[in-house]
């Protein structure tokens, strides 16, 4: 038995513990938020929160994330700044990538409150998206900025 | 967990006895607008393929017959409904259509998406739908008070008595409205009376993805379910010589090992089960159809086909001669590589198959051919196959094909059990109906006033129509392969195109803007090459041949006008222009661009985009679909390209498809979009095929190489800059 504990809820999973975490979230507990994109950690579909920083849950094997605070898409408040900004910049096309972009947003700016381009281009360029939303983002990524400052 | 609704169960919802519904039936004869009760007693002659649905509640619905695959048509159809219908559009909802004959596309008689057809295929009918609905209302409104129609009027959703002041919502109007007899030809709004559509709209579809509420395909869960996984072969045509199958059933939760058409299917309790099972399986390959096949041999084979004769695409004038006697004479080819989808959601499909009937869960552009391939499989009836289409992790011709579900399908009905087909990004890569790879030889000639008066083309290139639409390859011409030729709009007097079909084992298929995704390069690439050979400047040479084309004309010079072609640029920076007609829509587009003469890179700095696409609904989803495709375009035109070794796929991931990314995409993208009464065209794929030849004409103007072969890749780049 793996315990988890996800989006501050305690899980415990009967499964071997090389599995990869994001098989764990998406098919064993059904949080279907984080994507699978890869399997080698080059998409960043499934992006989630392992204690506060951006982590590739298919790289993950479910028994290393025992103990630790994982948090994911679901566990991101419907008011977050950067949902709020991704649905004020009309980011996603097919949305597919988009909890990984917008967990991967989301522990930038609790880095670097004001990121620059470059710090943006940085965080995000292992965040593939295939319709080409990336300028939204970026201009999201700002806008969830100003936000967060405000607040 | 899903609930499971069947399609009768659909349609009595969706026309559920309040509220006032409007069904536009599209016929031979043009569209027939009818009520609920009208449609039951029709039902069978007719099939409507599009409701609109005014519930008492005010709520409208609108029911979308076109997949949701990032295009935006479960915002655009519900616009062109709302705005006819006036109603207030926080009001309006969409419904998916289930896969049905009610809900074909009225062009095609089929329910599928693609060829960038969803609003131009749709937009009268859905606009008479709306319409009849609001006259209904109106006619409800004016029987409510007893005073004369005319002095009602419609807006927001309410109905007022303009004399009284008197107000009554759609909603409390539904119960009287749907007693109405349907009218047959409503009055359309006109153009300056539109208030939601040409609105840049926030899209209905954001806030589910945005929270993760939207369900792709792969979120699909079934009471019962096993995963499935596919054992494939690693090279084209090899079949299984032997596998251990006893030795996958012994893994932990695996169920099944099935052999199918394309692989060895293991079902298991769990993903991972399911894969452990697959490496269990042990599988030995055979040879394959093809084992020599790699990058060399395939390009071999294309240089020699263009040795061979093809088949006449199109005869203008006199080519041979017109090039013997021109004053100056040039000759390019130009190869293009196999190039993947790569859709984010990699192919699934969940089906369950009865004994009763068929439940199939799946992200599909094809809902008709899922029907179709269905019924071959199990033998069903299509009235009792129900397809529910999920949104879709990407599209862009890829979720036309239908094979990831007839291996559900198949495994399925010889487990009896509800099956989750998952494909790995491996399987994905490796399995794709690629955009076909091809090779075209052009030579054009000038007169002594550098006028461009002869263009030969030939082209060899897989047909893509052959394998998907065999109907559409007539006197052996695919008509995408010759695409932006055989329709060429630029006036040269003396035009010659050969088309060669390639065949090779390596499957091909729909790619966004398809045969324009290589034509649109290689012609507006040696367009570029002409005008400089007759010393003038690129946009002038090409407007010298579009006299007789305004629209083209007037996006070339809309958009070098908003890019400032023929000021200034930074010194090493290079300019380029280029135009595409796809899709019923015009796009032109300047790049700018840099080279790094050290490392061979390719900086595109900006882009700017004009598109005339004919009467609009969404500024904004426009914006979006071209900022994509430019996105797309350049990421093919800079990094794509499928790999072949061993006779088989060799390229298995995102580690060598090389895919844009952030840190690469243009510093400014702007679009700009012309407002014009002309003929309606497509907006998603139309955006990409001038990025190509844009960029590559700005890398000659900057850095003075001429790069014919896809991707543009540093170590082309630096090859090209020594032999210069």
């Amino acid at each position: 038995m793996i315990s988890l504990d996800i989006n501050r809820k305690k899980y415990s999973v009967d499964v071997e513990p090389d599995v990869p975490l994001l098989w764990v979230i998406r098919e064993y507990l059904r949080l279907t938020g984080t994507k699978f994109g890869c399997g080698i950690g080059l998409c960043g579909s499934c992006t989630v929160h392992v204690d506060g920083k951006a982590r590739r849950s298919c790289q993950i094997p479910v028994g290393d994330a025992q103990g630790k605070k994982i948090t994911t898409i679901e566990g991101l408040r419907e008011d977050h700044p950067v949902k709020v900004a991704w649905i004020k910049e009309q980011v996603p096309q097919c949305g597919y990538c988009q909890s990984g972009q917008m967990m991967q947003a989301a522990a930038l700016l609790e880095e670097e409150k004001d990121p620059s381009d470059e710090k943006i281009v940085e965080a995000m360029n292992g965040n593939l998206c295939r319709c080409g939303t990336y300028p939204f983002i970026k201009r999201a990524i700002k806008s969830a900025a100003k936000e967060g400052k405000g607040s | 967990m899903k609930t499971s609704l069947t399609r009768r169960e659909f349609l009595q919802k969706s026309l559920a006895g309040t509220g006032l519904v409007v069904a536009a039936v599209a016929t031979p004869f043009g569209d027939r607008l009818l009520s609920a009760a009208e449609m039951k007693k029709e039902e069978v002659t007719f099939s409507p393929n599009v409701w609109l649905r005014v519930a008492p509640d005010d709520v409208v619905t609108v029911i979308v017959n076109k997949s949701e695959m990032g295009q935006g048509v479960d915002t655009s159809l519900p616009m062109i409904v709302a705005d006819e219908l006036d109603a207030d559009w926080r009001q309006v909802k969409f419904r998916v259509a289930p896969a049905e004959a009610r809900y074909i596309d009225p062009v095609w008689g089929k329910q599928s998406t693609g060829g960038s057809t969803s609003i131009r295929h749709m937009y009268m009918t859905l606009r008479k739908a709306g319409a009849a609905g609001r006259e209904m209302l109106l006619k409800a409104a004016a029987q409510t008070w007893r005073v004369p129609l005319g002095e009602c009027e419609s807006s927001k959703g309410t109905i007022k008595h303009k004399p009284t002041g008197r107000t009554l919502t759609y909603g409390k109007l539904t119960v009287k409205a749907a007693s109405l007899p349907v009218p047959k030809s409503p009055a359309l709004k006109k153009e300056s009376q539109f208030t939601i559509m040409e609105k840049p709209l926030d899209r209905l579809d954001i806030p589910d993805k945005v929270h993760a509420r939207a369900r792709f395909g792969i979120d699909t869960f079934v009471d019962g379910m096993l995963y499935a996984s596919i054992e494939r072969p690693p090279v084209f045509g090899a079949k299984a010589v032997s596998y251990d199958a006893a030795a996958a059933l012994k893994v932990k939760g695996v169920r099944h090992v099935v052999p199918i058409k394309t692989g060895i299917a293991v079902c298991a309790e769990k993903p991972d089960e399911a894969w452990r099972g697959r490496t269990a399986l042990k599988t030995n390959w055979g040879k394959g159809a093809d084992p020599g096949l790699d990058n060399k041999t395939l390009d071999e084979q294309f240089v020699k086909a263009m040795n061979t004769r093809g088949v006449v695409a199109k005869r203008r004038g006199n080519t041979d001669a017109a090039l013997a006697k021109a004053a100056k004479k040039l000759e390019a080819t130009f190869m293009l590589p196999y190039l993947s989808h790569a859709t984010m959601e990699t192919m699934d499909c969940t089906a369950h198959v009865r004994k009763d009937g068929c439940e199939i869960w799946v992200p599909t552009q094809n809902q008709t051919g899922v029907v179709e391939v269905t019924e071959k499989e199990t033998g069903l009836k299509p009235e009792k196959i129900m397809v529910h289409t999920t949104y879709l992790g990407g599209g862009f011709g890829r979720r036309f094909e239908t094979q990831v579900v007839k291996e559900a399908v198949a495994i399925s009905k010889i487990t009896g059990k509800p099956i989750k087909l998952l494909w790995t990004r491996e399987e994905d890569m490796k399995n794709d109906y690629y955009r076909p790879g091809n090779y075209s030889k052009i030579i054009g000639g000038l007169d002594e006033k550098g006028s461009l008066i002869a263009w030969s083309h030939k082209i060899v290139c897989p047909s893509v129509f052959e394998h998907a639409m065999p109907q559409m390859v007539k006197h052996g011409i695919d008509t995408e392969a010759v695409a932006n030729l055989d329709d060429m709009k630029y006036g040269v007097p003396n035009l010659y195109v050969e088309y060669v079909k390639f065949d090779a084992p390596v499957p091909v298929g729909f790619w966004r803007s398809v045969g324009s995704s290589h034509n649109g390069f290689t012609v507006e690439s040696f367009m570029d090459e002409m005008a400089h050979a007759a010393g003038k400047d690129p946009l002038e040479f090409r407007l010298n041949l579009l006299k007789e084309q305004p629209r083209v004309s007037r996006v070339l010079k809309t958009v070098a006008d908003k890019a400032g072609w023929g000021k200034p640029i930074p010194k090493g920076d290079g300019r380029g222009i280029a135009y595409d007609f796809s899709f019923g829509s015009y796009v032109a587009q300047v790049a700018e661009v840099s080279v790094n003469k050290k490392d061979g890179t390719i900086k595109v700095h900006r882009v700017v985009a004009a598109i005339d696409c004919g009467p609009i609904v969404n500024p904004a989803i426009i914006e979006a679909q071209l900022t994509g495709a430019i996105i797309m375009g350049l990421s093919a035109a800079l990094g794509e390209r499928i790999d072949f070794a061993d006779g088989g796929v060799e390229t298995s991931n995102f580690d060598t498809y090389k895919l844009l990314r952030m840190s690469q995409i243009p510093e400014k993208i702007e679009v700009h979009i012309i407002k014009s009464g002309d003929s309606q065209g497509g907006v998603g794929e139309p955006g990409l095929p001038p990025l190509a030849p844009a960029v590559a004409n700005a890398v000659f103007n900057a850095a003075g190489i001429r790069l014919r072969n896809l991707p543009m890749t540093p170590d082309v780049v630096l090859k090209a800059l020594k032999e210069a």
